[in-house]
């Protein structure tokens, strides 16, 4: 019972926060959108992949680049949690670490949803996004991918004690997993050294699981992207786990 | 020892990077005791309560609260006890009242009265027509109130308070004060409370325990550490110390007698009557200073410093923005 009154309120502030917070909605819709078409437009111009126009391709990569960006900074947001000394309140509160965690990675997971479901919406305006259907078989399998990402977000969040580790998290954790993903091209010509990363990089199956939602053009198979995603996010989410039970303020 | 202990701290020790915040504390606190940590400002008093409440591993030593081992079963610990911090850890971005809403989900309020519960403790700390603002909007005396109602709201066992009138205007403290004595009677709970004011202490602490850099100095009831000083401190200016030292000497009820150039210190045992006594055999008194027997003249036998010296000295910056150091 306490367990998941715990989580659920823990869950609760975070969507409130969410819609609190418009500044961190405006901006995780705008990058993308930015990426979709001013890249998206201008290489697009000159570039078709598997026979289908460079914007159609990379649309899913794009909404699951959201996804991990969203998911990361969200994870980091605990830093200004610590700063702002409102952590405290809840690393004494008599619910196991573990529900912390859990509350807060499906607060993370919900505004990710929410997030990447404005992009669908405009994906479908735009004929990003084929039709209905999609959409649809899209929402449930971002969330998937939100708990996965927002579990890595939240090891790192709950790791560093300050934000001046930030930067580095942008370049050697945000920035290689969306470039090793396939979200931008096709990894297949990658030299193969890279291509043990890309395998081995969870957001690679991430944007193979939106290209099978979306376009049905994926590498691995739905089945097969939600199983890797579910492995990883049970051991990020026990890490995590872990990493709450021994924070310190 | 038959009576329950609800804390128990033995040779507790926190050091960061060669300073010794905690240095080997050794404390007990009974059940239902209202019990003060008494120091100046970085004395180790927030650090202790940072290891009672499992917020920060001790570098040694142990400590139980309500029976528990705070280090191998902090969960057990959590479920026992209410904490005010001392910056107030309330959510910027929620009103007072979803604050509490929160609270009470996180630490287990039942549904069945807790709206009830929850109105009761936003009047106690005068947040009625406030309670939907966002704490964004509340001043830091607000929020500090706020702060205050969340750590009752749930009925702890134990209840650590960390300086928790700083900042309040003295008719809310003594009301909020006098609601914890109250909750602590009514309902048996242990409080635990920090504080650099000697008035709070004496007035609202059972028993006290000093603390000065990192180690405790002096435990026991405000009555009895005052009157272990035996009497009242005078200070006399005379024109003929060394005679007036040697006439003290004489007299029972004075005690600690000590020339310091033209002064005369002097420990005077219940000087409502026996100071007249005194005045009257010892002739060319100049000027007379007497300080009444109060936690700060335990504080300066114990360090030899008084208490408000030391908190009322500010940091780099503001010494350095001080025009009298200039």
């Amino acid at each position: 019972m306490g367990y998941f009154d715990g989580v659920y309120a823990i869950w609760v502030r975070e969507i409130i926060v969410f819609f609190r917070e418009k500044e961190r909605v405006i901006s995780a819709v705008v990058t993308p959108l930015l990426w979709i078409f001013a890249v998206g437009g201008g290489l697009g111009a000159s570039v078709q992949i598997e026979g289908m126009s460079y914007q159609m391709f990379m649309f899913p990569g794009i909404v699951a680049m959201a996804i991990l960006f969203g998911s990361i900074f969200y994870g980091m947001y605990i830093i200004w949690d610590r700063k702002l000394d409102f952590l405290k309140e809840v690393l004494v509160a008599p619910v196991p670490r573990s529900a912390v965690f859990l509350g807060k990675m499906l607060g993370g997971a919900s505004d990710a949803v929410m997030q990447a479901s404005v992009l669908l919406v405009i994906g479908l305006i735009f004929g990003f996004v084929p039709g209905i259907p999609q959409f649809f078989l899209a929402i449930p399998l971002i969330a998937i991918v939100a708990c996965c990402m927002t579990s890595i977000g939240l090891i790192i969040g709950a790791n560093m004690k300050s934000p001046e580790g930030f930067n580095l998290v942008m370049s050697f954790v945000m920035w290689p997993m969306f470039m090793l993903s396939g979200a931008l091209f096709p990894v297949e010509n990658l030299p193969s050294f890279l291509n043990i990363i890309v395998r081995l990089n969870p957001m690679t199956y991430g944007v193979d699981l939106m290209r099978e939602a979306l376009l049905g053009t994926g590498q691995f198979g739905i089945a097969y992207d939600v199983v890797v995603l579910a492995l990883a996010t049970v051991a990020f989410a026990y890490i995590a786990s872990k990493s709450f039970e021994k924070m310190q303020i | 020892m038959e009576q329950k202990l609800a804390i128990s701290i033995e040779k507790l020790s926190k050091h960061f990077e060669g300073l010794k915040a905690v240095d080997g504390i050794s404390l007990t606190v009974q059940e239902g005791e209202i019990f003060a940590l008494l120091g100046p400002n970085g004395a180790g008093k927030t650090t202790t309560i940072s290891m009672l409440t499992g917020l920060l591993a001790p570098t040694s030593g142990r400590a139980t609260v309500a029976g528990f081992d705070v280090q191998k079963e902090p969960l057990k610990v959590r479920q026992q006890i209410g904490v005010v911090f001392q910056q107030p850890s309330v959510d910027d971005l929620l009103s007072g009242r979803e604050n509490l809403d929160m609270h009470a989900l996180l630490y287990n309020v039942p549904a069945k009265g807790r709206k009830e519960r929850i109105d009761e403790m936003i009047s106690l700390v005068g947040l009625t027509s406030r309670q939907h603002a966002k704490i964004r909007e509340y001043s830091g005396g607000m929020r500090k109130r706020l702060e205050i109602a969340r750590g009752i709201l749930h009925r702890p066992k134990v209840l650590f308070l960390d300086e928790p009138t700083t900042g309040l205007d003295p008719q809310t403290r003594q009301h909020i004060w006098e609601y914890i004595k109250k909750m602590s009677k009514r309902e048996g709970t242990t409080i635990v409370f920090t504080t650099h004011y000697l008035e709070e202490a004496e007035q609202f602490a059972e028993r006290v325990a000093i603390i000065d850099h990192g180690k405790i100095i002096a435990v026991g009831t405000p009555h009895d550490l005052v009157a272990e000083l035996g009497g009242d401190s005078v200070v006399l200016k005379v024109k003929t110390p060394a005679q007036v030292v040697a006439k003290l000497k004489k007299m029972k009820f004075a005690s600690r007698v000590k020339a310091d150039g033209k002064s005369v210190h002097v420990t005077v045992a219940e000087s409502h009557k026996n100071l007249p006594v005194m005045l009257h055999a010892i002739s060319g008194i100049e000027s007379i200073e007497i300080r009444p027997a109060t936690l700060n003249e335990v504080f300066i036998k114990y360090t030899g410093k008084g208490i408000r010296e030391e908190s009322g000295e500010g940091g780099f910056m503001e010494r350095m923005m001080n025009p009298n150091n200039r």
